[in-house]
């Protein structure tokens, strides 16, 4: 086939791009050539829309061992120990294929960690659907989860913690973002620079197959009518495999044969060789007859783009390939030495003894287009003012109830019950809580890790909703007790060639920025999913951050659910009322207008290291942030998982109880203190100068709140467990 | 006492079973798939997990892998033989125990704790435990157990139905039924009772901050039956 403009085109290139390329080439590519240079300057692969912002991003700490642009980022948790984790999408694919989707989006994301010799210990998600009204919704949701749980179950990781909402905005692009954590030996991890000349490069795991054969293009681009024609992009996952490839990959990694390891994901061998020949600087040359193929007569232009599953590219040390071949035999795995590595500072590729393709590396690495993207500001909306005859009408314990059972709120078990969440014997603490934990095996240490988002916020105003969310992140590990240390990001985003969306992306990044920095929560790893988009209709901007903590004694971990009648229940944080963007403001005014809360980072750092310092001293035995859906919503949740009542004392100087009770300001927590240790918490609100409320006591059965609230918790359980089981039942 | 846990390509619940082992004091060590032989043991272990990927059938192709002869051999010379999930599933297709294990009645995977009463306690598993009913955990996608009539007449003949799910208070309804299971079962015994399978996890409930420490007596209660 003769390579023309057009043909580039239909590559996703576009005609600068093309024009570009033959510039640097100083000729005409071929047709794997091009199919090359499309793969690595996609949006994907080549951040090309993105890069000029990420670059703002704090990256940097007394914790962080590598930040972003390796496989995934690590951070120190002491004792040698280091704990490696990311955050992946995979959002197109499982809009197409839900079940390959999700489960090639877990496959992918573990092998990111475990190529950096790390064992996977814990799984995350954060997925969103769109309307629960619409009819794919269900279908995709049902596919989804099946597909997260057939893959992380069948490897034996434990999924700790998720987030999953619902919002119009998704209908024609749901988001799965999937995270890992791992732990390894911060002396024993492996990165993808490739070094030294002549070294063996070694393609270990699945044969190659035809399958996701431009998957990163297509992840690169908008949806319109034909979405349908384009499943042969989604791979397909195979979990036994990837355990297989797991199990073996620690074994070789166990002594020095690796020189570098990058796994083959997003298009494939082309950016797997690519990245470790550019990182270390050097060329790479490969010989394609030699990948192991599963189909007959699959073309250089195949192999090059395949995304089958469960592969990796390794840089071996000379000599250790007996040693290395002997391992993955062992565990039935295909290897091939497939190349070697140069000084020619060019990827060339041979095919049949013929050189079928060869291009400077820095042509596709650094060469790749930058662009500065316009981009418009979001204004701050005015702040709504309530009229109070609106509230009249309502009763507070059925506005209660009414929350509880919102889509975005309620209790996911009937997802979670579908993921193995205590596989490893570690896990102690749930999905359902503010944060998973699991503790660092044989070790008085555990791990907190959370994911967040909050489109509403971002899309009201982007700056300030990417502030929320970090803050929310620091929160979720803070209320289990856990120090946060570091984060993952997730930015997924409408199409970036509009103003209105790259905008969205540059303040929401500006705000993640903002608080990360403030917080000394600085951001490791992440990646960037653009063009969520359906003919023409974008997604609400959803930033997802992947927090992670350390608690440094796993028996002082907090969990939420009330604990003993008598104690005390206090809201530490200053409760302004903040209704606008709130659920109680959606849900029972129809009201969608206004700015999100306020973020005060100073009220944040604050009040977290207070609460850090109450949990450290065992002075407080639960604890729960405060967010959606205000101070009731917090309150009900803490009693439902406690299976205990709280009578809430009459407030002095109320004005607006629903503002008060619903508001979703920042910075706030509810804590239980035992009567003994009243003294001490109170000496410490005070040290730290922070604003608290006595709201009441943890007492009987019941909700009671003068003679507005009287709720049974076995009525209020009822209308918070089962919205998602009698939706998908229905 | 000398315990082995097997280890086929696609176990993952093999370190578990490991530590839980040590934690009360078994001398465990670990056997490989294609090992021809099993060192010298009171108790083989076959772990949770997705052996060969469970293609086929869950534990169908681990029925046939090298090493499960060794385990046949040393089940019926009165060894014991502990299956646990996955393991459960393998005893099954090697014969070793009778029945099936069926995708769930719900189609879902299921991953939560559950309530087991204990059936039998004339057996080197269970005698004297203290308890009747046991807080364990499951997590699997097939454990939805069925054999025929005359099985289940056998079964119930000889006491060999080892524990079914049940509530808190040891009521089996179709409630108390997290997956179908034909009379609740979630454990039976071989007709000599030295081959125990059960979808219930012990190794996960081991101490108070995971699911729960039920498990501990389990494994406790073996070793004191041993000595």
């Amino acid at each position: 086939m003769e390579v023309t403009e057009a043909v580039a085109i239909d590559h996703g290139l576009k005609k600068e791009e093309f024009s570009k390329i033959c510039e640097l080439l100083k000729r005409t590519p071929n047709l794997t050539e091009l199919a090359i240079f499309s793969a690595m300057w996609n949006e994907h692969c080549s951040y090309k829309s993105s890069r000029k912002h990420l670059k703002k991003m704090h990256t940097k700490g007394k914790q962080v061992i590598q930040g972003p642009g390796e496989n995934a980022g690590v951070i120190d948790i002491g004792d040698d120990d280091a704990i490696v984790f990311k955050i992946e999408s995979h959002n197109h694919p499982s809009f197409i294929e839900p079940y390959q989707g999700a489960a090639t989006g877990v496959g992918g994301i573990m092998r990111d960690v475990f190529t950096m010799g790390a064992r996977p210990i814990a799984n995350l998600n954060s997925i969103h659907f769109g309307s629960p009204q619409h009819k794919k919704t269900r279908n995709l949701l049902r596919g989804v989860v099946k597909g997260i749980g057939g893959y992380g179950n069948c490897i034996g990781v434990p999924t700790i913690a998720g987030q999953t909402t619902f919002d119009e905005s998704y209908n024609g692009n749901i988001l799965v973002n999937a995270m890992t954590l791992g732990l390894v030996n911060k002396n024993k991890i492996f990165y993808s620079k490739a070094a030294g000349l002549d070294k063996p490069v070694i393609y270990v795991g699945s044969k190659t197959g035809r399958d996701g054969i431009h998957g990163a293009s297509m992840a690169s681009a908008t949806f319109d009518d034909k979405i349908e024609e384009k499943k042969p992009t989604v791979q397909v996952g195979d979990p036994f495999t990837e355990k297989l490839l797991l199990e073996a990959c620690l074994e070789l990694m166990a002594d020095n044969s690796i020189i570098a390891i990058q796994d083959m994901g997003a298009a494939g061998l082309t950016s797997s060789s690519v990245e470790m020949a550019s990182k270390g600087n050097l060329g790479i040359e490969l010989n394609l007859s030699e990948v192991p193929c599963r189909e007959e007569k699959m073309s250089p232009y195949e192999i090059m783009l395949s995304e089958s599953q469960e592969r990796m590219l390794i840089v071996l040390e000379k000599g250790k390939e007996e040693h290395a071949k002997k391992i993955f035999d062992k565990w039935n795995l295909d290897f091939a030495i497939i190349g070697k590595t140069t000084n020619s500072k060019k990827i060339e590729l041979i095919f049949d003894n013929k050189k079928v393709a060869e291009i400077p590396i820095d042509l596709l690495a650094e060469n790749a287009p930058i662009y500065d993207r316009p981009w418009k500001k979001t204004k701050l909306p005015q702040k709504l003012k309530f009229d109070k005859d609106e509230f009249k009408s309502l009763k507070l314990s059925d506005c209660l109830k009414k929350i509880l059972s919102n889509s975005n709120i309620s209790e996911k078990k009937w997802i979670w019950d579908q993921y193995d969440h205590t596989v490893m014997g570690d896990t102690i603490q749930k999905p359902g809580g503010d944060a998973g934990v699991v503790r660092v095996h044989g070790t008085n240490k555990a791990v907190a890790a959370s994911v967040d988002s909050s489109a509403l916020y971002c899309f009201s105003h982007p700056l300030t909703g990417g502030k929320q969310i970090v803050c929310e992140s620091y929160r979720n590990l803070i209320s289990v007790g856990a120090k946060p240390i570091a984060i993952t990001n997730c930015l997924n985003f409408g199409n970036p060639e509009k103003e209105k969306n790259m905008g969205e992306f540059v303040e929401c990044v500006e705000g993640i920025t903002e608080a990360s920095k403030y917080l000394d929560f600085p951001v490791v790893s992440g990646n960037v999913s653009f063009y969520n988009e359906t003919k023409d209709k974008g997604i609400k901007p959803t930033p997802t951050i992947g927090g992670v903590g350390l608690i440094s004694d796993y028996q002082r971990m907090l969990t939420m659910d009330f604990k003993t009648d008598g104690n005390l229940v206090y809201v530490i944080g200053k409760t302004d009322g903040h209704l606008d963007q709130s659920i109680f403001a959606r849900e029972l005014l129809n009201e969608k207008k206004g700015p999100p809360p306020t973020v005060n980072l100073f009220n944040e750092k604050n009040i977290g290291e207070t609460v850090l310092d109450l949990s450290r001293k065992n002075l407080i035995v639960s604890c729960h942030d405060v967010s959606l859906g205000g101070i009731l919503t917090a309150l009900s949740k803490m009693c439902i998982k406690g299976k205990k009542g709280i009578k809430i004392n009459s407030l002095k100087g109320l004005t607006n109880k629903y503002e008060y009770f619903f508001g979703e300001d920042q910075a706030r927590y509810i804590v239980e203190i035992p009567k003994a240790s009243l003294k001490k918490v109170n000496d410490i609100l005070n040290k730290y100068s922070v604003h608290f409320d006595e709201l009441g006591t943890v007492n009987g059965q019941s909700i009671v709140y003068k003679d507005d609230i009287n709720l049974p918790i076995e009525e209020l359980a009822d209308a918070h467990k089962y919205w998602l089981k009698k939706y998908m039942d229905s | 006492m000398r315990s082995s846990v097997i280890i086929f390509p696609g176990s993952n619940c093999d370190r578990d079973m490991d530590v839980a082992l040590k934690k009360f004091g078994f001398k465990n060590q670990m056997v490989w798939h294609n090992d021809q032989s099993i060192p010298k043991s009171d108790l083989i272990v076959l772990p949770g997990g997705f052996s060969y990927g469970d293609y086929l059938r869950c534990g169908s192709i681990a029925s046939k892998s090298k090493i499960i002869k060794s385990v046949i051999d040393f089940a019926n010379s009165g060894g014991l033989v502990l299956g646990i999930c996955n393991g459960f599933q393998i005893l099954t297709e090697t014969g070793l125990l009778n029945g099936i294990l069926q995708q769930n009645k719900f189609l879902n995977f299921i991953c939560c704790n559950v309530f087991v009463k204990v059936k039998d306690k004339q057996n080197k598993y269970f005698k004297d435990l203290k308890k009747d009913v046991l807080e364990l955990h499951i997590a699997h996608n097939e454990g939805n157990y069925f054999c025929s009539d005359d099985e289940l007449k056998s079964l119930e003949d000889n006491n060999q139905i080892a524990v079914t799910y049940c509530g808190k208070d040891g009521t089996e309804n179709e409630k108390t039924n997290p997956n179908g299971a034909i009379k609740n079962i979630a454990g039976i015994f071989n007709k000599n009772k030295n081959v125990l399978g059960m979808m219930p996890h012990p190794e996960r409930m081991i101490d108070k901050y995971l699911s729960g420490e039920d498990g501990s007596l389990f494994f406790k209660n073996i070793l004191d039956n041993f000595k």
